[in-house]
C-alpha cells in the first residue's frame, strides 16, 4: 500500500466540491474548475483524490487536466497575470506586453516567481477585444495595455499596496 | 423491423437500421480498409473512435467523404468505396500518419504483424509526400510490457481495452494536439501504475507501440551455457495457438510438434505446465473443500466464495483495486509458479543438480507471467523459481531462429516426471476450465464416488459472466465464472455488497481465458480464432486417457515421495502464497 499525503483542509475542500456535484463523473470539469479556483492549481495528489471521489481512473482525470490549457499542475502566483494573445490583442501588441512582463519579473510563461507572488500565463480572448491588448491580474481586467504600463501594473501588487493585497 | 436498402459499389444491400457502412459493405464481401477500428463480435468488444479516417468512402450527394466505421447506413444511400477521391484521401491520410512514424520497419518487433505496414502495402504507398516534425517520447520498459510511443498512431484500442474491457483504467489519452499520447496518469512508467500486465493492450495494438519484453536472447544464452541444465514447461493454451505462427489453421493442436521443437532447441527436459495444473487442483481443490465443509458446519469465519488464483493479472488487479478482499482468493500459487517451485526442489534433487545450475523456462500465452515470475516472493536467495517466461510468439521466433521446419517435425511426448498431465490440466487454458477441473476432483473427494461423466458442459462457454450449479451428490454447488477483468469486477462488487451467493468463482483476465492471452499469436480483430483455440483445448481434454487431476500417477507419486498430502506444511511453503495491498490510500 502506498500512501498519498494531503493536508486535512485540502481533503475537506476537495471532498466538499465533489459532493456539491454529487460525486458524478460527468461533472469532472466543473469539479476541476472549482478545485483549481480554491487551491490555485491541481497537483497530482489532488487529482488522485478527485479520481477516488468521482470513482473514475486517475489517468482520465489527468487526461482532462492536460487537455485544457486552463488547468495547471504548477501553483499559480498569488496574483496570476494572464496576457491575452488572441487575434485582436495579438495584432495590437500583446506580444510586446507579454515580453515586458517576462522581462520585469524574470519569469517564463507558466512559471511562478520564487516568492510565490506572481505567475504568467497566456489566454485566448476574454471577450473584451475593444480594449485590446488585454491583461488580467487575478479577476481584474486592464485594457489597452502598453509595455510602458507594465511596471505600474506590477507595482500595484507589490508589498505596501494594501488596496490589492487580496 | 423496417430494413434499410442502399447501394455499395453498385451492389444493392439490405441491412438492419443502425448498421454502419463498414458492416454493410462487409456483408456483401467488400472489405473497406480500416486502421483504428477493431471489432471482436462475439466478445462484444468494439473500438471505433472514427479517428484515423482511413475508411472514408464517397456517398453520392454528400459534400464530404464519410468514415465508414462510424457512419450509419441510410435508406437509398449510393456509396462508392473506391472512387478516385476516396482512394486519394485514404492514401493521403496514411501518408500523413507515416510522416510521423519512425521508418524502422525492418527492425521493429512488429514487422510482418503490423497493421500500419499492411495498410501501406495494400494502398500501394511508395513515397511519403509529407515531411514534418516527428513526435518523440521516452521508451518505457516494465517487467512485461514495453511502450514505444513514437510508434503510436493514437487509434486508442489499448485505451479501450484497458478502460472499457478490463476496467483497469491505467491508460488514457493525455495532452493535446501534437503532444497527445496514450499514457498512465502523470505520464508515470507502467511499473509505477496499477497496470496488471494482462497484455490486452499489446494484443490489440496495430503497430509496434506496445510489445512484450523480449526474453528470447536470455533463453538462447542459457541454452548455450554448458554448466546449466535448462528445462521448459509449456502452458496449455500454447499448444492450441502456436501452429498459427506457422500458417496452420487456427485451432490446430500442435502438442507433439511443439515438444519436438523444444527438444531440438536444446532443452534438457521438456515438461508440461499441465502437470502443475493438476497439482494446482490438488491444492486449490483441497483448500476449497476445507472452506466449504467448514461453511456447511456453520463456521461463520470462513470466507466463501473461494476465488481462483492462477492468473497473475487477476492477482495484481485485486491487489490494486480490491485489497479489502485479498483474503478471499485461494492461496494456491499459479501452475507456472508451482512448477518452478517443484522443479527447483524435488526435480533438482532427483537429477542431482544444484538450484543455481537449473534454469526453468516457461512458454506462456501471457505477458503477465513475465511479471509473475519476477515477483520477489517466488525466489529463494535471489534465485527465481522460474527464470524466464516467454510468450507463444517468442517461442515461434526461437523455433524460426533454430532453422526448424515446424510443420514437418515429428510428434513427440513430454519427458517425465513433470510432463505427465490429465485432461483436467489441459482445460486450464480456457475460461471455465480451471473450475471444471476443480469440480472433477472435488466431487470425487467429497463424495468418495467415481464421476460417471467428467464433462461439465454447463461450465463451458464464451459468455463474459456465467453462472452454473453442479450437483455434488445432493449438495448444490453454485459456481460463477468471469473472463475479462471488467466482468471480474462485476462479480467482486457483488461479493463486496453481500449479493453474491457463489461457493466458488473462477476468474481469468483475458477474453476467452488464456487462449486469448496477451502473448498469443495476434488475432488482428478476428475473434473466430479464439473460438477455434477454445474448441481445440476441449478436444485435447477429450482425447486424454486420464481426465481427473488426482488420478495423475506422477502427482500421486509427488505427494508420496515429497509433499506428503495437499496443504501439508511443505506444500504450504512451496505451493501457496499470500497477497499484498497495492492500493493508494489518501491520508492527511
Amino acid at each position: 500500500m502506498s500512501k498519498i499525503k494531503l493536508a486535512e483542509h485540502v481533503i475537506e475542500t476537495v471532498q466538499a466540491i465533489c459532493a456539491q456535484y454529487n460525486n458524478e463523473e460527468g461533472e469532472l470539469i466543473n469539479v476541476l474548475h472549482g478545485t483549481q479556483s480554491k487551491l490555485g492549481y491541481l497537483p497530482a495528489e489532488v487529482q488522485e483524490l478527485i479520481a477516488k471521489e468521482l470513482d473514475m481512473s486517475v489517468a482520465k482525470v489527468y487526461g482532462v487536466v492536460t487537455f485544457y490549457s486552463f488547468f495547471t499542475m504548477t501553483p499559480m502566483g498569488k496574483h496570476p497575470i494572464s496576457i491575452c494573445t488572441g487575434t485582436a490583442c495579438y495584432v495590437r501588441g500583446a506580444e510586446q506586453v507579454l515580453e515586458e512582463f517576462k522581462r520585469q519579473l524574470k519569469l517564463e510563461v507558466g512559471k511562478t516567481t520564487d516568492d510565490g507572488k506572481f505567475s504568467i500565463s497566456c489566454l485566448r480572448c476574454v471577450g473584451a477585444c475593444g480594449l485590446a491588448p488585454v491583461v488580467m491580474v487575478g479577476e481584474k481586467v486592464y485594457g489597452r495595455v502598453s509595455p510602458q504600463q507594465v511596471r505600474k501594473i506590477i507595482s500595484e501588487y507589490q508589498d505596501g499596496c494594501p488596496s490589492h493585497a487580496e | 423491423m423496417e430494413m434499410i436498402k442502399l447501394t455499395i459499389d453498385k451492389k444493392p444491400v439490405v441491412v438492419k437500421p443502425g448498421t454502419t457502412i463498414l458492416d454493410a459493405a462487409s456483408s456483401i464481401g467488400i472489405k473497406i480498409p480500416t486502421l483504428c477500428h477493431m471489432k471482436l463480435h462475439d466478445m462484444g468488444i468494439e473500438n471505433k473512435p472514427g479517428g484515423c479516417r482511413v475508411c472514408v468512402v464517397e456517398v453520392e450527394g454528400r459534400r464530404n467523404l464519410a468514415p465508414a466505421c462510424v457512419t450509419k447506413a441510410e435508406e437509398g444511400m449510393d456509396i462508392n468505396t473506391h472512387s478516385m477521391r476516396a482512394i486519394n484521401a485514404r492514401r493521403t491520410v496514411t501518408e500523413l500518419i507515416l510522416s510521423d512514424h519512425p521508418a524502422e520497419c525492418l527492425t521493429c518487433a512488429k514487422s510482418g504483424e503490423c497493421e500500419l505496414q499492411d495498410l501501406a502495402q495494400e494502398l500501394g504507398i511508395r513515397e511519403i509526400h509529407y515531411e514534418g516534425e516527428q513526435s518523440h517520447y521516452r521508451e518505457d520498459t516494465s517487467p512485461a510490457i514495453i511502450r514505444e510511443m513514437d510508434k503510436c498512431i493514437l487509434c486508442r484500442r489499448c485505451e479501450m481495452m484497458c478502460n472499457e474491457v478490463q476496467t483497469v483504467g491505467v491508460l488514457s489519452a493525455v495532452n493535446r494536439g501534437f503532444d497527445a499520447v496514450v499514457a498512465p496518469a502523470f505520464e508515470m512508467n507502467l511499473d509505477h501504475s496499477a497496470c496488471t500486465y494482462c497484455g490486452q493492450c499489446v494484443a490489440v495494438c496495430p503497430t509496434g507501440a506496445l510489445t512484450e519484453v523480449d526474453h528470447t536472447g536470455a533463453v538462447i544464452r542459457a541454452l548455450s551455457d554448458p554448466s546449466k541444465t535448462v528445462i521448459v514447461q509449456t502452458a496449455p493454451a500454447v499448444r492450441a495457438a502456436l501452429g498459427e505462427e506457422f500458417d496452420l489453421e487456427a485451432g490446430t493442436l500442435v502438442t507433439g510438434k511443439m515438444t519436438a521443437a523444444l527438444r531440438r532447441l536444446g532443452f534438457d527436459y521438456v515438461f508440461d505446465t499441465d502437470f502443475a495444473a493438476d497439482l494446482t487442483i490438488m491444492e486449490e481443490g483441497t483448500e476449497f473443500l476445507d472452506r466449504l465443509n467448514r461453511h456447511l458446519k456453520g463456521d461463520k469465519d470462513v470466507q466463501l466464495p473461494i476465488l481462483t488464483s492462477c492468473c497473475p493479472a487477476w492477482v495484481k488487479f485485486f491487489e490494486h483495486q480490491f485489497p479489502d478482499m485479498k483474503d478471499i482468493p485461494s492461496t494456491a500459487r499459479s501452475p507456472q509458479q508451482m512448477f518452478g517451485a517443484i522443479a527447483k526442489t524435488y526435480f533438482a534433487d532427483k537429477i542431482n543438480v544444484k538450484r543455481e545450475d537449473l534454469v526453468v523456462v516457461s512458454i506462456m500465452p501471457c505477458v503477465a507471467k513475465k511479471y509473475e515470475s519476477a515477483r520477489e516472493e517466488f525466489a529463494t536467495d535471489g534465485n527465481p523459481d522460474v527464470d524466464f517466461a516467454i510468450t507463444t510468439r517468442e517461442l515461434a521466433s526461437l523455433i524460426k531462429l533454430a532453422n526448424l521446419k515446424f510443420n514437418s517435425l515429428p510428434e513427440e511426448d513430454f519427458d517425465q516426471p513433470l510432463g505427465e498431465s490429465t485432461g483436467a490440466g489441459v482445460i486450464f487454458g480456457a475460461t471455465g476450465g480451471v473450475i471444471e477441473a476443480a469440480v472433477r476432483t472435488a466431487y470425487e473427494i467429497q463424495t468418495g464416488k467415481s464421476l460417471e461423466k467428467v464433462d461439465f458442459e454447463q461450465l463451458r462457454g464464451l459468455e463474459g459472466v456465467r453462472e452454473a450449479t453442479v450437483d455434488v451428490d445432493g449438495l448444490e454447488l453454485r459456481i460463477g465464472i468471469a473472463h475479462g477483468l471488467g466482468n471480474a469486477r462485476k462479480l467482486l462488487e457483488d461479493i463486496r455488497s453481500g449479493k453474491s451467493n457463489f461457493h466458488a468463482i473462477e476468474i481469468m483476465s483475458c477474453p476467452g481465458g488464456c487462449i486469448g492471452g496477451g502473448g498469443q499469436p495476434y488475432h488482428h480483430g478476428d475473434d473466430s480464432v479464439i473460438k477455434k483455440r477454445f474448441e481445440a483445448i476441449y478436444k485435447e481434454d477429450a482425447g486424454k486417457a486420464i481426465r481427473k487431476s488426482h488420478e495423475n500417477p506422477h502427482i500421486v507419486k509427488l505427494y508420496e515421495e515429497f509433499l506428503g498430502k495437499p496443504m501439508s506444511d511443505k506444500a504450504h511453503h512451496l505451493l501457496h502464497t499470500n497477497y499484498f495491498d497495492r492500493s493508494n490510500k489518501i491520508e492527511s
